[in-house]
């Protein structure tokens, strides 16, 4: 088992340990969706015209809430130091990290909000597009999240320097899967909207761990 | 585990190393070379560049002038084959603490694991041969500081690399963790081995024992300056 496969396996051990840490976000998620009908207005009409967009805001900004986490245990506890002092791929590591990220958060995310779809009265026609945009939209925020995580693991509350830096990238992501869930409820087509998340995703894949691992290795190598 | 290191195993030479830390400077013209059944201990006072230096020779820190060769080729033109060869333990063991010392154990020695055929069954005894054994299933975060330093340590039993880079190894041991640290030092030295080591501990019972005193050589050179 090569050091990849084993952090991935730990990470995904340590997560079934402390259930907490990817709870909350959910939790976050569901209660931000759920008070919205509450405080704003709950005419199904007018909950179906902002549905997507409120669940998708609200998916990322629970992805925000859990990325702060992502990065800084690592550091504190040396496991950082292990992974340099390995000469293993930290391209690899650093995907790998995005990858459990996605599989605490993204996922369980677009697992839940059919749920929410329903409690926001989401037109029935836009369900596959949601699901299809979040299911190609949270692993890009991990992955673009995994930067920002990287960049500000050696700073002590870094939280708020990690929104600000991330949340101008994700932007595009969030505008363009709103619209296809919103053009997804108006009967429209939405292949246009999917495609160009498709598009970022491969980007991500493929870019986002070398940034990662050089912001890893700037922190360590001093 | 084998008995012997091959006799070229092990050839890490630094040459003409300086280093400043903040506008001090730690060391410089620091030339050494650690071959096989060598041990190099750093000393100095605190604050006197032993870690920086150790990082350094682990390939961890790049942040300094002069030559690291491994086998005579720069170090990082080489870093995989010295990564495979080198055990780098540092103040901060990678150790999880929600998870328990044989969860912990499997990841540290997994970058070896496949190519040094390591199974559970070395692991069960390795931990049991640094006093960890009826401990391999509790959570790191119920046993002691000295008992999660022992879980790194374990490691030292089961990796294969000649060349073990060890930083304050003995911190937080008891007598019986001290004593056996020591004896396993001396045992890879004698298997032809090689360990350096920062330290503030005495390491008397090993005759091939080489000191390097950062401390008293930068406060030689000031004065021969003055």
């Amino acid at each position: 088992m090569s050091l990849v496969t084993a952090t991935i396996r730990r990470d995904l051990l340590l997560a079934a340990r402390n259930p907490g840490e990817w709870l909350n976000p959910l939790m976050f998620f569901l209660m931000v969706v759920a008070l919205f009908p509450l405080a704003v207005d709950p005419d199904p009409k007018f909950l179906a015209r902002i549905a997507g967009g409120v669940i998708w805001v609200a998916a990322l900004l629970a992805t925000l809430l859990s990325l702060d986490a992502l990065y800084k245990a690592d550091v504190d506890d040396g496991t950082l130091e292990q992974w340099l002092a390995s000469g293993e791929s930290l391209y690899l590591l650093a995907l790998g990290k995005a990858l459990v990220h996605w599989l605490c958060s993204g996922l369980p995310l677009t697992i839940m909000a059919p749920v929410l779809g329903l409690m926001m009265a989401l037109p029935n026609d836009a369900y596959w597009a949601m699901l299809l945009s979040l299911l190609i939209g949270t692993p890009i925020l991990s992955l673009l999240g995994s930067v920002g995580a990287a960049l500000t693991a050696g700073v002590r509350s870094g939280g708020l320097l990690l929104s600000l830096l991330i949340l101008p990238m994700y932007v595009p992501v969030l505008i363009f899967a709103a619209s296809a869930v919103y053009h997804a409820g108006l009967g429209m087509t939405y292949n246009g909207q999917i495609g160009f998340l498709g598009a970022m995703l491969a980007l991500a894949v493929c870019l986002t761990p070398f940034a990662a691992a050089a912001a890893l290795k700037l922190n360590l190598s001093r | 585990m084998l008995d012997r290191y091959d006799n070229n195993s092990v050839s890490l030479s630094a040459t003409d190393l300086y280093c400043e830390r903040d506008d001090r400077v730690l060391f410089e013209s620091l030339s050494f070379a650690v071959g096989n059944g060598d041990l190099l201990q750093l000393a100095g006072p605190n604050g006197a560049g032993k870690t920086t230096l150790l990082r350094l020779l682990a390939g961890l820190n790049r942040e300094y002038e002069g030559d690291v060769s491994w086998q005579g080729e720069a170090l990082q033109d080489v870093f995989a084959e010295y990564a495979a060869c080198r055990l780098y333990l540092g103040h901060l063991a990678g150790i999880k603490r929600a998870l328990t010392p044989i969860e912990n154990l499997r990841w540290l020695v997994s970058p070896w694991q496949a190519e040094a055929g390591i199974d559970d069954e070395q692991l069960w005894q390795a931990l049991e041969q640094v006093e960890l054994g009826g401990y391999e299933e509790t959570p790191c975060n119920q046993l002691s500081a000295g008992q999660q330093r022992r879980v790194g340590l374990a490691r030292l039993d089961v990796i294969p690399a000649p060349l073990w880079i060890l930083d304050e190894p003995f911190t937080a041991l008891d007598v019986y963790g001290v004593e056996w640290l020591e004896q396993r030092i001396l045992q890879h030295i004698n298997r032809n081995g090689a360990v350096i080591i920062t330290s503030h501990h005495a390491l008397q019972n090993i005759p091939s024992l080489q000191r390097l005193d950062l401390g008293a050589l930068m406060a030689n050179r000031r004065g021969g300056a003055a």
